[in-house]
């Protein structure tokens, strides 16, 4: 069993593998951040008075937690497109991949805001803030922190999974490859160099979610403890 | 003059636990109120009740004008935090921001004060408990007792009429009590209102002027230091036996 490892196909198609990488960042860094706000919306309804609006978070929830997102990916892209709304690939892609990452990033937010004493909202309270006050200076911040670490987890597994939005035909990294691959038959060695780059994405990711914590989390950037 | 607090015929139960059942006794304007009595005996429910923490289930609460009874609003509540201020056994700081930060947040969100009108104030609580210096820690740097000073002085920064002690040393080492109730005693001595639930009887013989003895739910005896030494029912009696 011989197998000639050739690159040369690099020389000619690293212009586009580039612009896939670009591709992905921004699918994955808009799909973060909407994901990370919907995701928290729906922790504060979870731990709201309100039985109502807890029930209808913790439904949506278990939706999108018990099914694939390919499966989210196709219902929203192919499903839209039958009722008549004609969008983009690249925006059913970042849209279902947010719905699926705000359920994963509600349990993580949820169980932080809950590791946050009842004393603290009390204290809170009993200074005259107000409940969003509250909750955006005293509930969200440390709550936030404490959970910091699973968060970015969930970040990086979404970034890894943007790659199945090729299967929409969205243009990103793993599309590329698979338009290269189609072109040059040099399927291991193009899959080996996209796994390397996911894996340097996935290494400038983390660094810049510790660069980030170092700036929102001041306590954490000057004493270095957990939370 | 008017009390400032004055309870009437409170009753509170959790389900079928009936934890206050009428209580009833006054504050008055500038004047240390002690409440002493047993674990469980509802004390920290009493004080609970009167910053609207807990809500009552019969009876009324007048503080600082502001009207209390079982179905009291949001709203009310805040004017009435805007007047009273408590301090917890287990202090409650804010772990994320800084003693400084603590301070400054409820003036400068509720009260609106600029930054270095806050910052000014801030400095000056902090100067009254002792802890100048502390104003960049974090809480998780302090001692338990200089954590207790600093939640005094959160509560201070707000000027309140009224403020609220609830087993404020309990969770202390005897070194470190006698710092916060050194404090404690001080703003006494400067006029502040305070109702207090305490296991120090001597704190409370010298800085109370009145002692209220809570027993089952109930004011079982009050009256001034003298009280201590002289209880008319046998419960205080063994009470203070066994606390002094
Ligand atoms: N939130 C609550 N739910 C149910 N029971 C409570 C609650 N808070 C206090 N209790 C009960 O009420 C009684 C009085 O409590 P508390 O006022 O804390 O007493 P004290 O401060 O005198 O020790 C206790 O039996 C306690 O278990
Ligand atoms: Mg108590």
């Amino acid at each position: 069993m011989t197998y000639t490892f050739d690159f040369s196909f690099l020389a000619e198609y690293w212009p586009q593998l580039l612009k896939g990488l670009v591709q992905t960042a921004q699918l994955s860094l808009l799909s973060i951040i909407f994901g990370f706000l919907l995701g928290t919306l729906l922790a504060i309804g979870r731990t709201a008075q309100s039985k109502l609006l807890r029930r209808i978070c913790a439904i949506y929830v278990e939706a999108i937690r018990n099914t694939p997102l390919l499966v989210q990916m196709f219902m929203i892209y192919f499903g839209l497109a039958s009722v008549g709304f004609k969008l983009s690939a690249e925006f059913c892609a970042v849209l279902a991949i947010v719905i699926n990452v705000s359920s994963y990033t509600c349990e993580i937010m949820r169980a932080g805001i809950e590791s946050v004493r009842k004393g603290q909202r009390e204290a809170s309270d009993c200074l005259g803030l107000t409940w969003l006050q509250s909750l955006f200076l005293v509930v969200l911040p440390p709550a936030t922190e404490r959970v910091y670490p699973a968060l970015v987890s969930q970040f990086i597994l979404i970034m890894l999974a943007t790659s199945l939005v090729s299967q929409i035909s969205a243009e990103e990294l793993t599309s590329t490859a698979a338009r290269i691959d189609s072109m040059t038959f040099r399927s291991f060695e193009i899959y080996t160099v996209v796994a390397l780059i996911y894996i340097g994405l996935a290494f400038v990711f983390r660094l810049g979610f510790w660069a980030l914590s170092r700036l929102v989390f001041p306590r954490l950037r000057r004493l270095g403890t957990p939370l | 003059m008017s009390p400032i607090v004055k309870l009437n015929n409170v009753s509170k139960s959790f389900g079928s636990l009936h934890v206050l059942q009428g209580v009833s006794f006054d504050v008055a304007a500038g004047s240390v109120v002690a409440i002493i009595g047993r674990s469980g005996s509802g004390k920290s429910t009493a004080l609970r009740c009167i910053n609207g923490l807990e809500k009552i289930n019969s009876g009324e609460i007048t503080v600082c004008n502001h009207h209390l009874h079982h179905d009291v609003t949001r709203a009310q509540l805040r004017a009435l935090h805007l007047d009273v201020g408590i301090v917890f056994q287990s202090y409650n700081l804010f772990p994320h921001l800084t003693v400084g930060q603590n301070i400054m947040l409820a003036p400068r969100w509720v009260r609106k004060q600029s930054k270095s009108e806050a910052h000014e104030h801030a400095a000056e609580v902090l100067r009254k408990v002792g802890l100048a210096e502390k104003f960049d820690a974090y809480p998780e740097q302090l001692s338990g007792g200089q954590q207790q000073r600093v939640a005094i002085a959160r509560s201070l920064a707000m000027e309140p009429k009224l403020m609220l002690f609830d087993e404020v040393t309990s969770a202390l080492d005897p070194e470190l009590t006698g710092e916060v109730l050194k404090v404690m005693e001080s703003l006494a001595r400067d006029g502040m209102t305070m109702v207090l639930v305490t296991h120090e009887m001597a704190f409370a013989k010298g800085v109370a002027d009145k002692i209220v003895f809570m027993h089952q739910g109930r004011v079982w005896e009050e009256g001034g230091g003298e009280m201590l030494s002289a209880p008319q029912t046998p419960e205080l009696r063994q009470f203070v036996g066994n606390g002094l």
